[in-house]
C-alpha cells in the first residue's frame, strides 16, 4: 500500500453522492454496500449482497435502458476484478452515461484483509484505458475526486476511476437484504408498475 | 470461415422479439443463432450486446429490467455452466429471465468435449430455479419463444428455451 493513500472508504462515497441529484446507484457486494448506505438510503440505489462479479453489468444493462438519466456503479477492487471482462463489454458499447468508480484498498476487505491482485500491481485503470474508456485515472486524493465527481461524463463514453482508499473498515452499515423489495422500490421510483 | 445458413425459426425467434418489444439482446456467439444475431444488429430498436463470458449476460439483463426494458440472452449450451452464481441474483430478486441455449454436444456430435456440458445443462438451470422448456422442431420454436416472452415480462418469470442440437443441425467438421 502506498504511503501517498489518504482517502477512508466512507468519506470517499459521501463525496462520491453529495451532489446526486437523480442519478442511479449499483453498489458491488460488500463494503461499497454497506459505504452507499450510509451514505444515505435513497430509491435509486441497488444493493447488492451476491451475485460477486455483476455489478458493472447491471449497471450497464441500465445505463442502456436509461440513457437520459446518469448511472454509476461503486464496487470494490475484488469485485471488480472477478467481472473484469465487463470492462471489454462496456467499453465496446460505449454508453455516455456509465461511470463506474472502483473503491480500492488492494484487499478483500469482507473475507480477512487477504491481498488482491491490485497490490500486486494490476492497475485497474490502466486495463479500463486499454479496453476504450475515457479518462481513466486513480485518485489518492479529495480534491481530485471532487473534480471526477462533478466533472459531467465524457459524451463520447463510459469513464472509470480507481479511487485508492485507506484499509480502515468502518462498522457496517446495513440496507435491506430484500432484493426483490430493492429491486420493485427502484422500479416504481422509474415508473414502472410491478408486476 | 463458416457461415451458417439461416434457419426460418430464427425468423420466427425475431419476430417473437418485435411482438415481446425486446430491447437488449446480449450473447456469446454461437453458429445456432448466427442469423438472429444478424437480425439483431441490423434492427435499431435492438442492442446487442457481445459479452466476454455468459453471467454478464444474466446481470445486464437484469439492469435492462431495472430500467423498464427487457432483455434475452443468447448462448450455447458451453456457457450456461458460467451462469450459475449469477442466477441467483434472478432467483433472489425475481427478476424475469430468458434464455435461449442452442445445444452442442447432442445429436450427432464430433466434438465430445461438448457433451459434459449439454447434458448438465438442465441441471445446471433448473438447481438454481430456472423453468427449462425444450424445442426439438422447427414448428415449435416461434410459438413456444413467443409464449415464453410473455409469461416471463408480464409476471416475472425465470425460463430457459434449449434449442435442440437435432433441431439445429449437426456441426460439420
Amino acid at each position: 500500500m502506498s504511503e501517498m493513500v489518504t482517502i477512508e472508504r466512507r468519506a470517499a462515497v459521501e463525496h462520491l453522492l453529495q451532489n446526486r441529484d437523480d442519478m442511479l446507484v449499483v453498489c458491488g457486494l460488500g463494503s461499497s454496500t454497506y459505504d452507499v448506505y450510509a451514505a444515505g438510503d435513497h430509491h435509486a440505489n441497488f444493493y447488492l449482497w451476491g451475485a460477486m462479479g455483476g455489478a458493472v453489468m447491471i449497471g450497464l444493462g441500465l445505463a442502456i435502458a436509461e440513457p437520459d438519466r446518469q448511472v454509476m456503479v461503486i464496487t470494490g477492487d475484488g469485485e471488480a476484478l472477478m467481472g473484469i471482462g465487463a470492462l471489454a463489454t462496456v467499453a465496446a458499447q460505449k454508453p455516455n452515461n456509465l461511470s463506474i468508480v472502483v473503491l480500492d484498498n488492494e484487499h478483500f476487505g469482507e473475507t480477512g484483509m487477504q491481498k488482491s491482485h491490485t497490490s500486486h500491481g494490476v492497475d485497474l485503470a490502466e486495463i479500463a484505458t486499454g479496453c476504450g474508456f475515457v479518462g481513466c485515472q486513480t485518485i489518492y486524493d479529495y480534491d481530485v475526486l471532487d473534480a471526477f465527481t462533478n466533472k459531467p461524463n465524457d459524451p463520447t463514453g463510459p469513464r472509470l476511476a480507481v479511487v485508492k482508499i485507506t484499509t480502515d473498515n468502518p462498522p457496517r452499515a446495513l440496507p435491506n437484504v430484500d432484493g426483490i423489495y430493492v429491486k420493485t422500490r427502484l422500479r416504481q421510483w422509474l415508473g414502472h408498475q410491478p408486476c | 470461415m463458416a457461415v451458417s445458413t439461416p434457419h426460418i425459426w430464427e425468423d420466427d425467434i425475431y419476430n417473437a422479439f418485435k411482438k415481446a418489444s425486446i430491447s437488449q439482446v446480449p450473447y456469446v456467439p454461437d453458429a445456432g443463432h448466427a442469423h438472429l444475431i444478424r437480425r439483431v444488429h441490423d434492427d435499431p430498436d435492438m442492442t446487442p450486446i457481445v459479452l466476454t463470458t455468459e453471467e454478464e449476460g444474466v446481470a445486464s439483463s437484469c439492469g435492462a429490467w431495472l430500467g423498464g426494458k427487457k432483455s434475452v440472452l443468447l448462448m450455447q449450451s458451453s456457457g450456461v455452466g458460467n451462469c450459475v452464481n449469477m442466477l441467483s441474483l434472478i432467483t433472489n430478486c425475481n427478476f424475469p429471465f430468458v434464455t435461449i441455449v442452442s445445444m452442442r454436444g447432442e445429436y450427432g456430435e464430433f466434438n465430445s468435449w461438448q457433451v459434459p456440458m449439454a447434458r448438465a445443462t438442465p441441471t445446471s438451470f433448473e438447481m438454481m430455479g430456472i423453468e427449462v422448456m425444450r424445442c426439438n422442431s422447427p414448428e415449435e420454436v416461434g410459438p413456444t419463444v413467443d409464449a415464453v416472452l410473455y409469461a416471463a415480462f408480464a409476471s416475472e418469470q425465470k425460463i430457459a428455451i434449449l434449442l435442440s442440437q437435432r433441431l439445429i443441425g449437426r456441426k460439420e467438421w
